[in-house]
């Protein structure tokens, strides 16, 4: 547990290290969803959803480790328990919105090995918060990688209409404008005070 | 299918649990030994320290034993002469990039802060990391002013950082050019860590007298 | 179709450089790039994953005949999840610093696609000691492509390799290299230096093949 304000947990999550691009977790998908901005946010949002139940989980998870002594389960815990949200939230899907899991398609069990997810687990893990907290932190986390995976796809909407020399054609250019996009976030740091 | 799975999962299990118990003793020797380096240096004259846990029913600090009671803890160093010389105290709080982690020794008499440690962090390497090593910002912590106000329930005046070249109060700290961020995050870790603990510790500086031995 | 039964040379050489994990394959960029800023985390994550796609190859090989074909994936994910707890031990007990700096990116090792792409596509298929050189070659590739990401982003972001110092003292490096940034600029530009690379060389063999009368 540590004194970090709820607030200040979020803006770090979403803006100061923001998951894409401050710690280049979820690239996977970020380089190969983020085509077109209708998809970007759909699977943004799925994510934000499957980060705040894994979230919770990995806390209960870590409680019931630590009264057991027995840290080393902790990793493939974890990611036993995501995998098993990601069919959750696939199921409720194609129940509730047939049509947002025709959308979604493949990127759906994509994220059981999208680091992000872990890396919330992980990281909340780590710095010892709370069941508040954590669920916090993995909202602030799932905003900013799908405000990251949004930016992304709208610049791409742009540039398929502009020229672009050859050689960058592809994966190069996305990470150059990931890149870019990096620098330009860099400008939130200190934010959390 | 299932006992396929079941028999693979059981393997991973034993491959785990051997080498979780064969690496144990090392990693814990590991972190004793850094963890009694680190109190060393942050108390300046310190040849031995001792564990204290805070008694969550609020009667003190008592001595930790390994089948005693569990709670924060801090450690108290001693010189040869086994005069307490002073308690060091963790504590951790978000860095620029990620945790940092460090250690820090409070002397009672004076109330000041004589040494601080950075044990983890991973601050961007070249800038935010010279928390760590650059010698004239440690320096920062060697007198580094945390008296108690009257009452004492809080700090006199909150250990701040400032621009690099404007310090002009005891209890401020130099900040690092080009690293204002991990400096500002440094110095409000030591002052939220400080105003929780020295409260607690000033007051109680007889609980540590007792000689120790690591 | 018979399976090769002979580790060849092949098997190890290919991951290095025509299949490349990163350059090539695109794959397992995804938990590394945050800790290689500079080149001794970068190889050590580098050899950490290396280490751990050596042997869940090798157990995958192992038990190939074993592991049902509905629950392959999962079963691949529960061996790789238990090398990479073991490699996060090893790494903890070998160097408390080297593990704090790397903290938890070592076990996000687990989700590194390159690892489960290589226990699916070829551990599953081959024989142990194809798969164990399948798993060298690839990790060696891996190790190699992380230590020119990390070694650019040290060198032309701090002056230093190793930490030694390369320069004289006023050298001011570009900083963006060390920070997340720099990462993606840093990869992008290998990316486009490889990628001339192997296009140069797909132009240069057929007028190879001209020059003998």
């Amino acid at each position: 547990m540590t004194d970090d304000p709820l607030w200040s947990i979020f803006v770090d999550a979403c803006l100061i290290n923001n998951f894409v691009l401050a710690y280049f977790l979820g690239i996977c998908p970020f380089l190969g969803v983020s085509g077109k901005l209708e998809t970007a946010t759909r699977m943004g949002g799925a994510v934000v959803f499957v980060m705040l139940v894994s979230s919770a989980c990995a806390y209960g998870i870590e409680r019931v480790l630590t009264a057991i002594d027995a840290p080393y389960l902790r990793l493939i815990s974890f990611i036993v328990v995501i995998a098993s949200a990601v069919q959750l939230v696939e199921m409720f899907v194609r129940k509730w919105s047939p049509g947002l899991f025709r959308a979604l398609g493949i990127f759906l069990p994509l994220i059981t090995t999208n680091c992000a997810i872990l890396g919330v687990a992980l990281f909340q893990t780590n710095r010892g918060y709370d069941l508040l907290q954590s669920l916090v932190f993995a909202l602030g986390a799932g905003a900013g990688f799908t405000l990251a995976l949004g930016l992304m796809a709208g610049l791409r909407e742009r540039l398929a209409l502009a020229e672009v020399p050859d050689v960058v054609q592809g994966t190069a250019m996305t990470l150059l404008l990931a890149g870019i996009l990096s620098i330009s976030f860099m400008g939130f740091a200190g934010l959390g005070g | 299918m299932y006992r396929a799975m079941v028999g693979v999962a059981v393997l991973c299990g034993v491959l785990i649990v051997s080498v979780f118990e064969v690496t144990r003793p090392t990693i814990e020797r590991n972190e004793a030994r850094a963890l009694r380096d680190a109190v060393l240096e942050v108390l300046p004259g310190a040849r031995s320290s001792r564990a204290f846990v805070w008694s969550a029913g609020g009667d003190g600090f008592h001595a930790y034993r390994p089948d005693g009671e569990e709670g924060e803890m801090v450690y108290a160093g001693y010189d040869d002469a086994g005069v307490l010389v002073g308690v060091a105290v963790e504590a951790v709080g978000m860095g620029y990039q990620d945790r940092i982690r460090l250690i820090y020794g409070y002397s009672a008499v004076p109330e000041r802060i004589v040494g601080l440690r950075v044990l983890e962090s991973r601050e961007t390497p070249g800038l935010g990391d010279r928390i760590e090593k650059d010698p004239a910002f440690l320096q920062n912590f060697v007198d580094l002013d945390v008296s108690l106000a009257p009452g004492g329930k809080d700090l006199a005046h909150p250990v701040e950082a400032v621009k690099h070249g404007q310090k002009d109060r005891p209890w401020q700290v130099d900040g690092i050019t080009g690293a204002t961020v991990s400096s500002d995050a440094l110095a409000s870790i030591v002052a939220r860590s400080a105003s929780k603990w020295l409260p607690r510790i000033r007051p109680q500086v007889a609980d540590f007298s007792s000689k120790g031995d690591t | 179709m018979t399976e090769p039964s002979a580790p060849t040379g092949e098997d190890l050489w290919r991951g290095v450089w025509r299949d490349n994990p990163v350059f090539v394959q695109a794959l397992g960029m995804c938990p590394v790039l945050a800790v290689s800023n500079t080149a001794l985390n970068a190889l050590a994550m580098g050899l950490a994953t290396s280490f751990v796609l050596c042997m869940s190859n090798a157990v995958v090989s192992l038990l190939r005949s074993f592991i049902p074909r509905q629950v392959r994936i999962a079963t691949y994910i529960l061996i790789i999840a238990t090398f990479v707890t073991v490699v996060d031990y090893l790494i903890r007990a070998v160097s408390l610093d080297l593990h704090r700096a790397l903290g938890a990116f070592i076990s996000l090792i687990v989700v590194n696609c390159l690892i489960l792409g290589r226990a699916e596509a070829f551990a599953s298929r081959h024989p142990v000691g194809p798969s164990i050189l399948d798993g060298l070659g690839n990790g060696l590739g891996f190790s190699l492509a992380l230590f020119a990401l990390g070694a650019v982003r040290e060198i032309v972001g701090s002056g230093r390799l190793f930490g030694v110092p390369l320069f004289h003292e006023g050298y001011q490096g570009w900083v963006v290299m060390i920070l997340p940034s720099g990462g993606f600029f840093t990869l992008a530009a290998w990316l486009l230096v490889f990628n001339r690379v192997r296009a140069f060389r797909a132009r240069a063999v057929p007028r190879a093949q001209e020059v003998p009368s």
